[in-house]
């Protein structure tokens, strides 16, 4: 009895120790090119070019950092990726804002004030999440020639709103339909009206599904490249296609470190979203799932 | 505090009829309970009643005034639902204090008013809690506090306590009596639960179909349903109702004939006019006994066969063989075992007699 108890304890140990070496096997391998963005951009250009590239770096210099930051070219330009940045900023702040805001009042208005025909107008805004985005560039431009905002960034905030809304109606959309009616109707008797009701009880309540939109469509804005490469140009590109820039355009030795920072920099606001807000994100994708 | 009045009220939703006009009518204090199955527009007619639903044709009238057009906030109404629908993010006291405070009611009287309440339903230490924290009763509770504050001319209630364990059910239930007894408002309640229509109403409408069934105070409803349905849905067990023949008696009233596997058996001095005595002689008519209206007897009565025995606890509840149907007395405990014969003696003044075909009671 007690050997086939210790036998079965060391089989479960083994089963154990399988488990967890694959895991850490596994995410080493997922995490390489992590590493080597984070070696490369602590190392001198010299060393990149004598050394290894996976190795720690010998002496380590923020030097990639701030020239990524502050003074990489990008055309004729030299003032690094800072002005892209904020280029970015100023786009995926107010997107994220419209489309998450426009996505909330029609998930609300497709679940507690139904009209005839809401399920087709659903059914289509639908439509909008599986239509491939080359297909819009052209009459998209076109539209954002006749309004004048070719060129701009206000120009992409209207684009990534126009087709974050597919998204964020969905989410906000089955969010509420998890809500009972009963709530907007005991609303109504206490003479709330229909954004009394939206501000006051279902927003609150929404908080989950907020937090999921906004990450949502913030990685989605921010990491798009599409949208900044073909209605941009110049000063107003987004962060995105200036590091593309930054990578394609060099003279003399290409630096390594610079690119690896400068894609790090370009990256960062997504993974600080991410850690700040996963927990809820990963809530919210549940929440619905089951009825409490 | 008023009354309502249900006037020829229709609802359809395309060309499906929901409600084909309803008429019904209760005075200042009432409490009418809108009884049937899932389906049959009572909850329907409820929503219609608060404004959450369009009336198709008809006019429903609280306290004299037409209601059709007013939306649910100006109609003075307050509603307790069946998912108690309190609002998820607010505390206790935000949810009673929701209405008020749309409504404009100053700070200062808004306390006051939910003190109140919470006093009369005895969850001032709630108030702080949000919804997530509270059991089923006392969520119930909260619904009917954030109704009370209101001090509306009629309070709708949606199955309320569908949602509840059997014990609170019944605790819950005393506690809207109790309601019902102290505010003295109109009530309209919804429910499938015959039970708490009985114990509640002081009119009951069964519905069935859209169509109301029966309408009338509780005692009536049970004693001489308008019709089968109502006979079968209210009273538990249901009421027993067989195939039987009508005769004039030696008496001349009304005396029906039922086969039982011992032979004919006659139910004479049953209640009935001589004009429909007269039409329905000697033709098939529908009996409508309920299970406590027999009872074991050494004179003339019932010989039956008894087929299964089920104590309940405080009675016996019979089945045996009548007619072309199976019949439940409810005997006292231990009198009756299965196997047995018994001679039972039917209550003749409370049989009920309904037409076979149009299945409506006969008078």
């Amino acid at each position: 009895m007690a050997t086939d108890l210790r036998s079965a304890r060391r089989s479960q140990q083994l089963g154990r120790l399988f488990i967890y070496g694959s895991l850490v096997a596994l995410a080493a391998f997922y995490l390489m090119p992590l590493w080597v963005m984070i070696v490369t951009s602590l190392k001198s250009l010299d060393e990149i070019y004598a050394g290894s590239f996976i190795g720690l770096p010998k002496a380590v210099t923020f030097e990639a950092w701030s020239k990524a930051w502050g003074t990489a070219c990008i055309g004729t330009k030299c003032a690094g990726l800072k002005p892209y940045f904020i280029n970015s900023l100023l786009m995926v702040i107010p997107a994220v804002i419209l489309s998450s805001g426009i996505g909330a009042i029609n998930g609300y208005v497709l679940t507690k004030w139904r009209f005839k025909g809401s399920n087709v107008v659903f059914g289509m805004l639908l439509f909008g999440c599986f239509l491939p985005f080359q297909a819009v560039l052209l009459p998209m431009a076109q539209v954002l020639g006749k309004l004048g905002l070719s060129g701009s960034i206000p120009g992409l905030v209207l684009v990534h709103t126009v087709y974050g809304i597919a998204f964020t109606t969905l989410f906000f959309r089955n969010y509420f339909i998890t809500i009972p009616d009963e709530l907007t109707k005991a609303a109504q008797i206490d003479g709330a009206g229909f954004f009394r009701i939206f501000f006051s009880i279902m927003l609150p309540a929404a908080l989950p599904i907020i937090v999921v939109s906004c990450i949502w469509q913030f990685t989605q804005i921010w990491n798009d490249f599409l949208f900044g490469v073909s209605f941009t140009a110049g000063d107003s590109t987004p962060v995105t296609v200036a590091l593309n820039n930054i990578v394609n355009v060099t003279m003399g030795r290409k630096q390594y470190n610079v690119d690896m920072a400068a894609a790090m920099i370009a990256a960062i606001p997504t993974l600080v979203v991410y850690v700040v807000a996963g927990r809820y994100f990963v809530r919210g994708l549940t929440a619905g799932a089951v009825k409490g | 505090m008023a009354t309502l009045e249900i006037d020829r009220v229709k609802k359809s939703y395309g060309a499906m009829d929901v409600l084909k006009e309803v008429n019904i009518s209760v005075g200042d204090g009432d409490f009418l309970v809108l009884l049937g199955p899932s389906g049959c527009g009572k909850s329907t007619l409820l929503n219609m009643i608060a404004g959450l639903e369009e009336i198709t044709a008809g006019e429903i009238r609280i306290g004299g005034e037409v209601m059709n057009d007013r939306s649910p906030k100006d109609r003075d109404i307050a509603m307790v639902f069946q998912s108690y629908a309190l609002y998820p993010t607010m505390t206790v006291r935000q949810n009673i204090e929701f209405g008020m405070k749309i409504r404009g009611v100053p700070p200062s009287e808004r306390a006051k008013a939910t003190q109140a309440a919470a006093d009369m339903l005895q969850m001032g230490h709630l108030l702080d809690r949000r919804p997530s924290q509270l059991s089923g009763g006392q969520r119930q509770r909260v619904a009917m506090g954030r109704a009370v504050v209101r001090e509306p001319k009629l309070f709708l209630f949606d199955e309320p306590l569908s949602n509840l364990d059997a014990k609170l059910r019944v605790d819950m239930r005393t506690e809207i009596k109790r309601l019902h007894q102290r505010l003295g408002t109109t009530i309209v309640y919804v429910t499938h639960d015959q039970i708490e229509a009985m114990t509640l109403a002081t009119r009951i409408a069964v519905m069935k179909d859209g169509i109301v069934q029966h309408f009338g105070p509780p005692q009536e409803v049970y004693d001489r349903p308008a019709n089968t349905y109502v006979a079968r849905f209210v009273g538990s067990p249901a009421m027993n109702i067989v195939g039987a023949v009508l005769h004039v008696g030696a008496d001349g009233r009304a005396e029906a004939a039922v086969s039982l596997p011992s032979g004919e058996a006659r139910i004479s001095g049953i209640p009935l006019s001589d004009a429909t005595l007269k039409s329905y002689q000697g033709r098939p008519v529908l009996l409508g006994i309920r299970p406590e209206h027999f009872a074991l007897t050494t004179g003339a009565g019932l010989d039956v066969h008894v087929d299964v025995v089920e104590p309940t606890g405080p009675d016996t509840l019979a089945v045996f063989s009548m007619g072309d149907g199976e019949v439940i007395a409810r005997l006292e405990p231990f009198a009756a075992a299965a196997g047995e014969r018994l001679r039972l003696s039917v209550k003749e003044d409370k049989v009920v007699l309904f037409d076979p075909a149009t299945e409506a009671r006969l008078d």
